[in-house]
């Protein structure tokens, strides 16, 4: 009986997750968010991931980046090291694409901050 | 080339040394085992200029605290370092404190102590309002002060520097041999000087100098003192400089305004093993404020900023060894300059000239000397007409890069400018991180500046020479894993 | 800058600063912000971690992001930017208008008069000298927010392997991101028996990496001449003393201290404006008012807020207020407020009754079930359940005009 903590705001709700007849109930979930986390989570756990990678630009020689959407946990190191061999060529503006698909996963890195 | 003097340690003794023969036809080098000046028992004191009550009238001590007393009066108006004249205010709290402080206050006329005026409660209150109410009476010197100490022995070095005295740093001496009328000095880094002459200033290490030098024998005890330092709107801040009745071996607890504007209470007097042992402790702490809040109202830990430790050079006479060396020709022994050391020091360097010509050296006036310093500027106490002025020629006048103590971009390029190229050596010159937040929101910037301004990459600069950098490397150079 | 005189002038371009602004602008009033640094978005600029936006947004975002949007919102709203810009005093005038002292590389030394000034200066991180760590002083210290400036503005790597002393949301936040960095971080150590951040940072920040978390630890010394070579921590007896018998060293080349956060009020105080000391901010009323009329904060200079959500709230009806001040309102505030049991403090320090009134705390308690109780001449005139209290949280209670007939004072008890 898995005790996770929801991390998708800052309630930070205690859930259980109990496996019967190979479907999974979640309680302690204060709203539906909890429950798609804990099942996730149990499965395929993900993180967002947030960056900052070189630039071209000498007055903010780093610029902030994220993933578009939660990133398997255990490809992330992979992920930075190849972000931190990059530079990013100036100007970029929010949600600009720097990578549009990793590996085939569907989800990108694009730039959150105009420089 | 052949030096007349080196001067070995570059702190307050060494730099007023080395002022002081700077104003003669002669060739003078300062060495310093650290990276920059002024990096050892010189930066973390109290910063007092003492009255001359404190020591018997026949000792060395009182004559050199009175002469050195004078003397940086007159410094300051030609190299600038902030002195605060403030006076210094010995404060009885109980009936047998005031007896104690009577002999005190007898000591001082005896010394010769100008214009010290003996308080009863009411006077006492008038000169220092924040005393708390169980203060009886006590005497007020006005000759006497704050100055910072740092900024006194870079004023005095960068000044002798301009007279032609050179400078070794990162120059930590090994040995020394004397031939022919000559000593050969050499460093640890294989740097060799020739000198016909040599002082030894060097502090903490003056004994291990001593022996390398294959002079007398003596053992320099270091004596350890925490202070801690108060925000500059810290309610506690006296008008004086506020002293207990002393007790053996210290001077007793202090409440000290500082001349750049915070409040310091201690120190310390604790004998320690280790020369370089300058960590602090929490339990001090507690028992320096309870004892400064009897002293003076408004004093409270929320107002902390940091706290730092010194070390006091304990000559085991307990005294100021300042000998020609009976083992070793053509050399001066400058040892166990503890306080009032530094108000001394300017008289101890004349001293030093004086002790260097019975042995033999040639002194002829150097009428080129200049002993003057440009007047240097801080953002923070200048007029908008001044401000306005200065930054038609320099717009970094009116970038303020240290928030809590109002240091402009100017003042850090100056301070780079004038060789400081380690963050504490930035620091110590201008303020910069020196305030409430300790460097928390301008560090960042002023690795910017000193990286910019001395051509050394920000992943090279340290907090104090050597192996001390502030930083590990670039984003990437690290594989995550 | 075109102008000297404003309406209004907010000094901090922060979330608050911003959303306070974006509300002055909007109606009608002249309005300047000013920032030290060269973009507006304050901290938020290297805060580039997500978690932000969820309730004010209604979306995820990271810092820079929450940052673009309040400033896209200020700027559409007419608000006008000095930026690179510090200012160095603020006096009331006999006419009861603010004289502001601005100084900056590009204009130098220039002078702003406003009808009304909103404070909006955020907050310092505490310091090892300021809770007097002992042990040395080598380089490698720093707080987390420095720290976090060096790698997310600079690409600086501040060290290799750490010691993160408190546990505060910066520190959690920061031992992932120099995990992310390739940094080893070899523990977190937190002097409470309970973290200081939030539950799901400790989750993603420390358990997804196998940080150990100590509580009721203290660290007793830092080591190192040069650069640090470790630290020494001893957890703590009963008495809060740390138990030397059972102290352990841990090896590392840097120490992030993240213990607390202390509202940046020292413009306010130059200009007299009276402190809350269970805060550090200013006391205000229920219309953000300080102690000085025309002189309104609002954000973390206020009080030191969980969320920047909260920030952006309370900013935007301070802003409200400051208006309704320009134009002569009336406003009602006659009653005190303040707390009692578990709770560490209150705002608003007074209050208008005939207004609903949104009142913030902060709890000193950790508790699963508590009850937070309006006391209004020692009868609970209003009650509200609370679930998982935790300190790094504040509490919201939203009280309706007409419920609170005098002073109050609030309690939080446990259930």
């Amino acid at each position: 009986m898995p005790e996770l903590i929801c991390i998708s705001c800052p309630q930070g709700c205690h859930l259980t997750a109990v496996e019967a007849n190979g479907s999974v109930t979640v309680s302690g979930n204060r709203c539906p968010r909890g429950e798609v986390y804990a099942k996730q989570e149990l499965t395929d756990p993900r993180r967002m991931v947030t960056a900052v990678m070189p630039s071209d630009n000498k007055k903010h020689p780093f610029i902030a980046v994220r993933t578009t959407a939660p990133y398997p946990k255990a490809k992330i190191p992979a992920l930075l090291n190849r972000l931190y061999a990059m530079t990013i060529k100036t100007p970029v503006k929010n949600g600009d694409i720097i990578i549009a698909d990793i590996d085939n996963s569907g989800i990108g890195v694009i730039v959150t901050e105009n420089i | 080339m052949i030096y007349d003097v080196a001067v070995i340690g570059a702190g307050a003794t060494g730099g007023a040394t080395a002022y002081m023969l700077s104003q003669y036809k002669l060739h003078t080098v300062l060495l310093e085992r650290s990276h920059e000046v002024c990096a050892g028992v010189s930066k973390a004191n109290s910063g007092i200029v003492h009255g001359g009550f404190h020591h018997p009238s026949d000792s060395l001590k009182t004559q050199l605290e009175l002469r050195g007393n004078a003397l940086i009066e007159q410094l300051q108006k030609n190299l600038h370092f902030p002195y605060l004249k403030c006076g210094i205010l010995v404060v009885a709290y109980s009936e047998e404190e005031l007896e104690t402080l009577k002999k005190l206050y007898q000591r001082g006329l005896d010394n010769g102590v100008k214009d010290m005026e003996f308080c009863d409660r009411k006077r006492i209150f008038e000169l220092e309002p924040k005393l708390t109410a169980n203060a009886i009476g006590g005497f007020f010197v006005p000759h006497g002060g704050t100055i910072e100490p740092y900024m006194y022995v870079f004023a005095l070095i960068e000044c002798a520097l301009k007279n032609h005295v050179d400078l070794r740093c990162d120059f930590e001496v090994i040995s020394g041999d004397y031939q022919d009328d000559v000593w050969l000095v050499k460093s640890a880094d294989g740097r060799e000087i020739k000198a016909k002459y040599l002082v030894n200033a060097a502090g903490l290490f003056a004994d291990d100098v001593s022996r390398k030098l294959g002079a007398e024998d003596f053992k320099i005890f270091p004596r350890k003192g925490e202070e801690y330092l108060l925000d500059r709107n810290c309610a506690g801040r006296p008008s004086r400089v506020v002293f207990p009745v002393p007790v053996k071996h210290s001077k007793g607890v202090l409440v000290i305004p500082t001349a750049g504007g915070t409040t310091m209470i201690g120190p310390t007097a604790e004998k320690v093993e280790d020369k370089e042992d300058t960590a602090t402790t929490q339990s001090n702490f507690a028992k320096i404020l309870k004892l400064t809040q009897n002293m003076v109202e408004g004093l409270t830990a929320k107002d902390l900023i940091t706290s730092f430790a010194g070390l006091r050079p304990v000559h085991e006479s307990e005294d100021f060894y300042i000998v020609q060396s009976p083992v070793r020709p053509a050399l001066i022994q400058a040892a166990g300059i503890q306080s009032p050391g530094l108000t001394a020091s300017p008289a101890i360097g004349e001293y030093i000239v004086k002790l260097l010509a019975k042995s033999g050296l040639a002194l002829k006036k150097d009428p080129a000397f200049d002993g003057t310093l440009p007047e240097y500027f801080e953002s923070r106490k200048l007029t908008d007409q001044q401000l306005s002025e200065l930054h038609a020629s320099d717009p970094a006048w009116t970038n303020i890069v240290c928030r809590c103590e109002s240091i402009s971009e100017a003042e850090i390029i100056n301070a780079v400018k004038r060789g400081h190229t380690t963050v504490d050596g930035v620091k110590f010159c201008t303020r910069a991180g020196m305030g409430r937040c300790q460097g928390g929101f301008c560090s960042a910037k002023v690795l910017q500046i000193i990286s910019r301004y001395s051509g050394i990459p920000m992943e090279e600069l340290t907090k104090r020479g050597g192996k001390s950098r502030i930083l590990a490397g670039k984003l990437g150079s690290l594989e995550v894993k | 800058m075109a102008r000297n005189c404003y309406d209004a002038v907010i000094v901090g371009a922060g979330a608050a600063g911003l959303a306070a602004g974006s509300v002055t602008a909007a109606s009608g009033c002249s309005t300047l912000i000013i920032d030290r640094e060269s973009r507006s978005g304050g901290i938020l600029n290297q805060c580039i971690h997500n978690g932000f936006g969820l309730r004010y947004f209604k979306e995820e975002l990271t810092g820079p992001e929450f940052a673009y949007r309040m400033s896209q919102k200020a700027q559409n709203a007419g608000v006008e930017f000095a930026l690179d810009s510090a200012v160095t005093d603020i006096k009331k005038l006999d006419d009861g208008t603010f004289d502001l002292r601005i100084l900056s590389k590009h204009d130098g030394v220039r002078h702003i008069n406003s009808r009304a000034v909103m404070l909006t200066m955020g907050c310092r991180e505490r310091n090892r000298g300021a809770i007097a760590t002992p042990g040395g002083r080598p380089a490698g210290i720093f707080t987390a927010g420095t720290a976090q400036k060096l790698l997310n503005c600079e690409g600086k790597l501040p060290g290799k392997s750490a010691v993160i002393v408190g546990s505060g949301d910066i520190g959690l936040i920061m031992a992932r991101r120099l995990r992310w960095s390739g940094i080893d971080v070899k523990a977190v150590i937190e002097i409470m028996p309970h973290s200081a951040g939030l539950t799901r940072n400790v989750v993603q920040c420390l358990h997804d990496f196998g940080i150990p978390l100590y509580l009721s630890t203290s660290v007793v010394r830092i080591d190192g001449k040069d650069r640090v070579t470790g630290v020494v921590a001893a957890p703590l007896n009963d008495d809060r003393t740390p138990d030397m018998n059972k102290a352990f060293a841990i090896e590392c080349d840097t120490v992030l201290f993240s213990v607390g956060l202390i509202p940046e009020m020292e413009l306010a105080k130059k200009l007299g404006v009276k402190e809350n000391p269970a805060t550090g901010g200013a006391e205000v009323d229920s219309n953000y008012s300080t102690s000085i009329p025309g002189v309104f904060s609002a954000g973390n200079v206020l009080h030191v807020h969980d969320l920047v959500d909260f920030v952006a709230e309370e900013a935007e009806y301070a802003g409200k207020c400051l208006v309704d001040y320009l134009v002569g309102a009336k406003n009602g505030v006659e009653y005190n407020s303040s707390v009692l049991k578990n709770l560490k403090y209150v705002i608003p320090n007074r209050f208008a009754p005939t207004q609903d009134t949104r009142f913030l705390f902060r709890p000193t308690v950790v508790t699963d079930r508590a009850v937070l109780k309006a006391m209004v001449n020692g009868e609970s005139v209003w009650e509200k359940k609370l679930l998982f209290v935790r300190p790094a949280e504040m509490i919201i209670a939203e009280i309706k005009a007409n419920t609170l007939a005098g002073d109050v004072t609030f309690v939080l008890e446990e259930i």
